[in-house]
């Protein structure tokens, strides 16, 4: 009896313990080998054959076609550099310089993967259409209402995130942070 | 007591068994991934242009809208295959995927260096059992090995104005991914 019990007791922890954390891992994403520059996040990894398997089921689920490291990388915010999450009702300012690519394109999903609609067709950004300083740096403003400049509407959803994808970069695995890779910084102003 | 946590400790391990194995099982059980979405829409062995990405949605999810993206969804149990992909002003890119969605290779029109991006797709058996006199002669041949037999390959054409779209969806409609003859 007592031996039942604690089989059974023992089958219940399993189930819970692997399906519960299985569930969380493919629904919240574990990064591994990841290379984070603030609010940034790349997994150049996701692009080759050598893909963790977490990524893979992830990736799997979504149904999505990840960007090939032969082709580019991408980087993900869900953030802004204060760690809050990118809230589609407050003005959020991108601003800076990318690292090296020939071409890179900023563009702005609902979290599950689709464009966000609004009045002007405007989805993102690519590095040809940006207005620039004249340092060639760019400032994006993101938020639900019209801003001159680059201006990237976010139709007042409550979450949403930023891609930024580099194509043809010298950005892969052995990529560390730092100077050679200079991402935008993310910040959040006032909310509506 | 001590026996108690013993069985919770085995509990523990064995939901660390189960967790290992359903994420690497998952891939296999996933029937909405990349590959299963584009099946209905994709002849075996041709380029189907991939409608543009809308706010109400698209195809696959997280679709750059600034690319114009042409398909072919390949079998090699007939043989290799030949893939061209015409370049395109700004920037072209073919990238192979496997049936389980690993993206096992990519090349841009920069590294391929040509106007016309060639490439022969086959699985490591043809390969190995191509002539050894051919293997000398396609040292100007791209050979892409496939660890799958079937899988997609993505052809990308950028337009890096809205304008630019027409221009980079014609390019693409000349790809081509043919049986070798």
């Amino acid at each position: 009896m007592r031996l039942l019990v604690g089989a059974l007791l023992c089958f219940a922890v399993a189930a819970a313990v692997g399906i519960g954390s299985t569930w969380l891992a493919v629904s919240r994403g574990v990064t591994i080998e990841g290379l984070t520059v603030g609010a940034w996040t790349a997994r150049p990894k996701i692009g080759t054959a050598e893909i963790d398997p977490y990524a893979r089921a992830e990736i799997e689920r979504r149904g999505e076609l990840q960007l090939a490291l032969g082709d580019g990388v991408a980087f993900v915010a869900q953030t802004d550099d204060a760690d809050r999450p990118l809230d589609g009702r407050c003005d959020v300012t991108v601003r800076g310089i990318t690292p090296q690519a020939r071409f890179f394109t900023l563009t702005l999903y609902d979290p599950s993967g689709k464009l966000v609609g609004n009045t002007i067709n405007r989805y993102g950004f690519t590095s040809q259409e940006l207005i620039r300083q004249s340092d060639g740096s760019f400032e994006v403003a993101v938020g639900p209402r019209a801003r001159p400049g680059n201006w990237l509407p976010t139709g007042g959803i409550e979450r949403y995130l930023l891609l930024l994808r580099l194509y043809d970069t010298p950005v892969g695995i052995a990529t560390k942070g730092g100077r050679e890779t200079p991402m935008p910084t993310v910040a959040m102003g006032r909310c509506q | 007591m001590i026996r108690w946590l013993l069985w919770l400790l085995a509990g523990l391990v064995l939901g660390g068994i189960v967790h290992l194995a359903m994420v690497l099982y998952l891939p296999r059980a996933a029937t909405r991934d990349a590959y299963a979405r584009l099946e209905p829409m994709t002849p075996v062995n041709s380029f189907v242009p991939l409608p543009a990405p809308t706010a109400t949605g698209s195809v696959v999810p997280f679709m750059d809208p600034a690319f114009a993206i042409s398909i072919c969804r390949y079998d090699l149990s007939k043989g290799p295959l030949k893939v061209t992909a015409p370049v395109s002003q700004a920037y072209t890119s073919v990238s192979f995927y496997t049936r389980q969605g690993a993206a096992h290779y990519a090349i841009t029109d920069k590294a391929a260096g040509r106007r016309v991006i060639e490439l022969d797709l086959m699985t490591q058996k043809q390969r190995s059992a191509l002539p050894e006199d051919e293997e000398v002669t396609a040292a100007d041949r791209l050979i892409v090995e496939s660890p799958s037999t079937n899988g997609l390959i993505v052809v990308r054409a950028l337009a890096p104005e809205p304008s630019q779209m027409p221009m980079a969806q014609r390019s693409l409609a000349g790809a081509k991914c043919q049986a070798q003859s």
